[in-house]
């Protein structure tokens, strides 16, 4: 079950011709697949791509109907190696993952696949996760589309825009025999837009006439001497071929060709951006209408020579709008007029940030000193800047804010089930002192924030224990790896722990097993505990690992159990025992549970029956105002107020009503001996008789000694 | 006209022939811009959906974006909304080119669910004051550093709203989480009120409302936050508020305790204006501590300060004596957390609600040491001693106990430690305490004769020791830093700023690090 339930998306899969489709960038796009025929779509979770494998999952009937297989690929590379299906058969396929880190785990894939060339349309959808919002280092999918000679399409970023390079990526890739990738940006796949649909159609050939007819070639097989074979056919046939269709169908687009004697050539998916900046800068009306002559590249690999030609003729220089580097495009530009002698100047970075994202105000800064040099006059000097007067009293507002402002990291979910982990791994550095933590990817990595600053590297997805194969060595201390579920069937398994029982690692391999692939919205994999309609799951990690040959592994079936452990974590970490230590720390992800149990509670409450709920206190009397427990557990519902005595300044601790009740609190005040302020409130709804009988005698005696108490005080209270 | 729109008319008018017909045409006209600064879980996507839903079905064209992704485990996230008439569009004959990110000076609302978010919105230059109307809520949530400060490490909100109210345009604000409180709700519904009352979008308030009607969950609750909201919204603008401190209440003019009447008559002779309401305060606690022998004994520790004749030297003793005093034993926890009003001061916070039952657990690791405390002295020394006894206990002890206080077993279990205050005067704790205490006094005592500041400073120290367990021990060791320190300051001219520092360092960090650094710098 994925975090957010998609029945209402799935009808929107079902639209036919001339309705009108309402909705997420990246829905647009899986119901462009549909639209296109394909006949099988795969695919690894990551944002921005999660919800088109959300959707699918969710849409089982709608693809039964069409007769698409639908994968929840172990990894990327598993993804892309799917497509291997289009290379003998007219079928078509796409599947889709993050980019670039997606990209990089499925390269193998994607080379051999373009190397020997495809039969059907192979798509590669990916989100490119760059600039603002981003998890993932910054770099450009655009390298590995170059190096295996994979077309790269990134459409204007608009729903019909969008659609339509779906489309037209099918056709290319069967016109030139090639895979296409297609590029979107975090926020084209989140916009939300519209498009007039098309009927679906159902791929005329089918996976059951491939699997019952087979084909092939040894030709489209990487091995010498069809290798060779395959390097001359990309640039003899398929790359002019890919040439000929981008100008033929018009892929690429141009406006206000012959307006000036300057012009900007830029990615599709930066046109909006672009505009906004031409339009600050007085250029461009809210239509889009501008004088300022465009090359828009829908498609940015391979780059039509001609047609750039042809842009640049009669122009004394373009701006080249490339976002990230390096400059391929840029560079590629230059060396393509310089072949035809073509004097146009050629700028881009320099006049624009070589490094990070372009935002409207970074495009009208380039713009501006593009224009001043080359085009003097077009743009009026004040154009798109504040009034002085506005931008001083900005300016003195954000010199106040300097140091009040902080930064608001991501963190754990209140009642997270890995934030006791965490605190326990800080109770152990205490006494053990502080270790090597090998981190990976996925929600865990909040761990190297406060308040707990534990972890020392990631290296990749599933590459928490592979990570420290080196620092597996015998030492006084040894190396602790972090792993969560997802990453472990991502590949820990085989890279990580198989990996370290062969090579005889010492490392203490934690994984964290929450029921779902956590961070990319709540999938399912191998070990969750949920019985799904058409996966199988609940197959223990703890199995898999002995599977391999671990022998030293502890299951840590509630991770709230903070004293537990605390305990596991020091025994693996001081045991004798050689090979690798494997912890496997069991509690659900809580944003699932809770959005699973929250309705059955209301509902059961709502129906009479007797339910119990719980949630955390702070006594604020007790409580010192020392924030102790907030630095081994930074729950969100865990914060301060001012405090209520007098006498003391410091906040004291308190409980917001958000808090879930999941246990942290208590346990480490009880694991780090840290203060008896903490409380438990539970709250019993529709009560029994029983219950209320027993609480009735138990409230008699305490009210009366209570009292008791009161007037004791009250005789000397002042 | 805000100040761009005039000036890109006048640029497009100046900017010759070949941009003419098309850059001016549509100067003035620009789609409406909106920025949501949320916090991610708070439901920030779903206002942006009501915001686009209320476009498209009120004759505009409307998009969305965000970078939702990992951002939305707890951290700072923007959703940003674009619309614009489809009226005029068609009329224009073209489809409007709406942006996927805002711009500063580009931005006609920005809305923030807490202040240091609409701060954050200030500091990026989303708010601009031709331009951008901010709706805030003023509640803050806490970042991590700010509450995992050792002592008090919040940011300043009323430069934060003096910020954004020095930018905006027009600043509505109010405090957000409190209606959400009123109303059972959530925060984007209030906003969404908030943004309807303010009337920066061309919408009416029935269009607001059908739009979370159509939105089909918790209708109800939804609507009744909005109503809030709304009202809130037109209501405002709310001058920030002054953070309230409680105030040490007066004392009476007379009480039928003899004993305590003679301590209220000290407290009129022996303090000045400035020192009596903490002295008063003082008093009020360890009559709740202890009796009013102990508090009497208070204040002939206090008449020791006095002597010196600096009121604000006398206040901080009371203050920080009174909270020494009245040191958190065991015995002290299980008097606080079985008495009446502890019981009603839970009721309230939870809210259990009609036809339920409410239950207390206590969560408490009482360790050899605390156990120690709070016998008899000489049992307490016996027990310290290896020996089979002490194993025995620290066997006892190795895990923390669940104590159920709304039980009768716990209740009385408590109580019964409670009650043990009688004897509290020939524990270990309080003659190890009495003796700091008699130290400490006697410090600042001394250093008050030659050094003012610095015996103030010293006073102050006393803040370090607080919590229980390995947090007061570690209070303790800084403070018994601190206090070796200052001896060494002593006769140095600025030793009072020293010692000022050297404790901020203490509270940097709770492993010390900081304050052994700046201690080894002390030459």
């Amino acid at each position: 079950m994925a975090e957010r339930s998609f029945a209402q998306e799935v009808g929107k899969l079902r639209l036919g011709a001339g309705e009108e489709f309402v909705g997420e960038g990246i829905l647009a796009v899986t119901k462009a697949l549909l639209q296109s025929g394909v006949a099988y779509v795969a695919g690894y979770q990551g944002a921005p791509i999660s919800h088109l494998m959300d959707v699918l999952a969710d849409a089982r009937e709608v693809l039964d109907e069409l007769g698409i297989r639908f994968e929840n690929s172990a990894n990327e590379a598993t993804a892309a190696a799917t497509l291997a299906a289009s290379v003998n058969y007219p079928l078509r396929g796409a599947v889709t993952f993050k980019a670039p880190v997606g990209i990089n785990v499925a390269s193998d894939a994607i080379a051999n696949l373009a190397s020997g060339g495809v039969t059907g349309g192979a798509l590669i959808i990916v989100g490119e996760d760059y600039g603002d919002g981003s998890s993932i280092m910054q770099e450009r999918s655009h390298a590995f589309a170059m190096k295996s000679q994979v077309w790269l399409l990134d459409p204007r970023p608009n729903l019909p825009s969008i659609v339509k390079a779906v489309e037209d990526a099918f056709e290319l890739s069967e016109a030139s025999r090639t895979p296409v990738m297609l590029e979107l940006r975090i926020r084209a796949c989140h916009l939300h837009g519209r498009f007039v649909a098309k009927d679906n159609r159902r791929s005329p050939f089918a996976l059951a006439d491939a699997l019952e007819n087979p084909r092939r070639d040894v030709d489209r097989i990487v091995l010498p001497p069809a290798s060779f074979l395959h390097e001359r056919e990309k640039v003899e046939q398929r790359w002019p071929a890919a040439v000929r269709f981008i100008r033929e169908r018009g892929l690429n687009e141009f406006f206000a060709e012959g307006e000036r004697d300057v012009g900007i050539v830029v990615q599709g998916g930066l046109y909006n951006t672009l505009l906004r900046a031409l339009e600050r800068l007085g250029l461009a009306d809210v239509y889009g209408r501008t004088s300022v002559p465009l090359y828009v590249l829908n498609v940015t690999y391979p780059l039509v020579d001609e047609e750039l030609a042809r842009f640049c003729a009669g122009k004394r220089a373009v701006l080249v709008v490339e976002e990230g580097q390096p400059n391929f495009i840029e560079q590629a530009i230059a060396a393509s007029l310089r072949n035809v002698d073509l004097p146009t100047r050629v700028l881009g970075k320099g006049l624009l940030p070589i490094a990070g994202e372009y935002t409207p105000s970074v495009l009208v800064d380039g713009l501006r000193a593009f224009f001043a040099t080359h085009a003097p006059g077009i743009v009026a000097p004040a154009a798109g800047l504040p009034a002085s007067e506005t931008a001083a009293r900005l300016a003195d507002a954000q010199r106040q804010l300097a140091g009040q402002v902080q930064p608001r990291t991501p963190g754990f979910c209140t009642g997270c089930p890995e934030r006791p982990i965490f605190a326990a791994m800080k109770l152990v550095q205490r006494e053990l002192g502080e270790h090597h933590v090998s981190s990976d990817i996925g929600c865990h990595l909040f761990s190297i924030l406060p308040p707990f600053n534990i972890g020392n590297t990631t290296m990749g997805y599933g590459l928490g224990a592979a990570a420290a194969s080196a620092l597996g060595s015998p030492a006084g201390k040894r190396a602790i790896s972090v792993m969560g579920d997802g990453g472990f069937w991502h590949n820990g398994l085989t890279s990580g722990v198989a990996n370290a029982v062969f090579n005889e690692s010492d490392q203490l391999a934690l994984i964290i097993d929450n029921n779902y692939t956590a961070a990319t919205g709540g999938q399912d994999l191998l070990s969750s505990k949920a019985i799904t309609r058409n996966r199988s799951t609940q197959h223990p990690i703890e199995k898999a690992v002995r599977g391999v040959g671990v022998k030293w592994v502890r299951t840590i079936p509630r991770t709230y159990d903070v004293g537990a452990m605390r305990e596991a974590l020091r025994e693996a970490l001081t045991t004798r025992e050689k090979g690798p230590k494997v912890i496997v720390a069991q509690s659900e992800c809580m944003l699932n549970r809770q959005r699973r149990e929250k309705p059955q509670k209301r509902k059961a409450i709502a129906a009479g029956e007797r339910v119990v709920r719980e949630r955390f206190g702070v006594d604020p009397d007790t409580c010192t105002g020392d924030h102790s427990c907030i630095r081994i557990s930074g729950c969100p519902s865990l914060t301060v107020k001012p405090n209520p005595d007098p006498l003391r300044t410091d906040p004291v601790a308190h409980v917001e009503q958000s808090c879930v009740g999941c246990g942290m609190c208590g346990e480490v005040s009880h694991a780090a001996v840290l203060c008896p302020s903490f409380y438990r409130a539970g709250v019993v709804h529709n009560p029994r008789t029983f219950d209320r009988f027993v609480h009735r005698v138990r409230n008699a005696v305490i009210r009366a000694l209570q009292r008791r108490t009161d007037r004791r005080l009250a005789a000397t209270a002042i | 006209m805000p100040l761009f729109e005039a000036e890109r008319v006048e640029q497009a008018a100046q900017a010759g022939a070949r941009s003419a017909d098309t850059g001016r045409r549509n100067a003035a006209v620009r789609p409406l811009s909106i920025a949501i600064f949320a916090m991610g879980g708070e439901g920030g996507g779903v206002l942006a959906d009501w915001i686009v839903d209320l476009a498209e079905h009120n004759g505009y064209v409307a998009q969305a974006t965000s970078v939702a992704g990992v951002a939305q485990r707890t951290g700072a996230t923007i959703y940003y909304i674009e619309m614009f008439p489809r009226e005029r569009a068609e009329r224009d004959g073209a489809a409007p080119l709406l942006a996927l990110m805002p711009a500063p000076g580009d931005v006609d609302v920005v809305v923030a669910s807490e202040l240091m978010e609409a701060a954050r919105a200030v500091q990026r230059g989303f708010v601009t004051p031709d331009r951008t109307t901010l709706i805030a809520s003023t509640h803050r949530v806490l970042s991590i550093p700010e509450k995992s400060a050792m002592g008090d490490g919040a940011r300043d909100a009323a430069l934060m709203e003096q910020a954004c109210a020095s930018v905006a345009r027009r600043f509505v604000r109010f405090d957000m989480a409190e209606a959400v409180e009123r109303t059972g709700s959530v925060i984007s519904a209030v906003i969404f009120g908030a943004l309807s009352g303010e009337g920066v979008l061309p919408f009416g308030r029935a269009q607001f409302e059908d739009t979370i009607r159509r939105g089909g969950v918790g209708v109800e609750g939804s609507l009744r936050a909005f109503a809030e909201g709304f009202d809130r919204a037109k209501a405002s603008p709310e001058g920030p508020r002054a953070a309230t401190r409680p105030a040490p209440a007066e004392a009476p003019p007379a009480h039928a305790d003899p004993r305590v009447a003679r301590l209220l008559a000290r407290l009129r002779e022996e303090f000045g204006e400035a020192a009596r309401p903490t002295a008063t305060e003082g008093v009020r606690r360890l009559l709740d501590y202890q009796d009013p022998e102990y508090a009497a004994s208070y204040l002939d520790r206090l008449a020791r300060i006095a002597r010196h004749g600096d009121e604000r030297l006398l206040e901080a003793v009371a203050r920080h004596l009174a909270l020494w005093m009245s040191y958190e034993d065991t015995i002290r926890v299980a008097d606080l957390k079985t008495r009446s009003r502890r019981f009603e001061r839970v009721r309230a916070e939870v809210r259990p609600g009609r036809d339920t039952l409410l239950s207390i657990d206590e969560f408490m690791h009482p360790r050899l040491e605390e156990i120690c405390d709070t016998v008899p002295a000489w049992m307490g020394r016996w027990l310290l001693k290896p020996g089979p006894a002490r194993r025995l206990v620290e066997r006892l002890t190795t895990k923390g106990r669940v104590v159920p206080t709304t039980t009768l077993g716990g209740f009385l279990m408590l109580r019964t430690i409670a009650s043990m205050r009688r004897w509290r005067r020939s524990t270990l704790r309080y003659q190890r305490e009495s003796e700091q205490i008699e130290q400490w006094l006697e410090r600042v005592d001394r250093v008050a004769s030659s050094d003012r500041a610095l015996a103030l400073e010293i006073v102050r120290c006393q803040r370090l020791v607080k919590g229980y367990g390995d947090t007061h021990e570690r209070g303790s060791r800084s403070f018994a830093t601190l206090m070796a320190c200052s001896e060494r300051l002593e006769g140095r001219e600025n030793a009072a700023s020293m010692l000022r520092e050297l404790h901020e360092a203490a509270l940097a960090d709770d492993a010390g690090n900081l304050l052994r650094e700046r201690v080894n710098a002390l030459h």
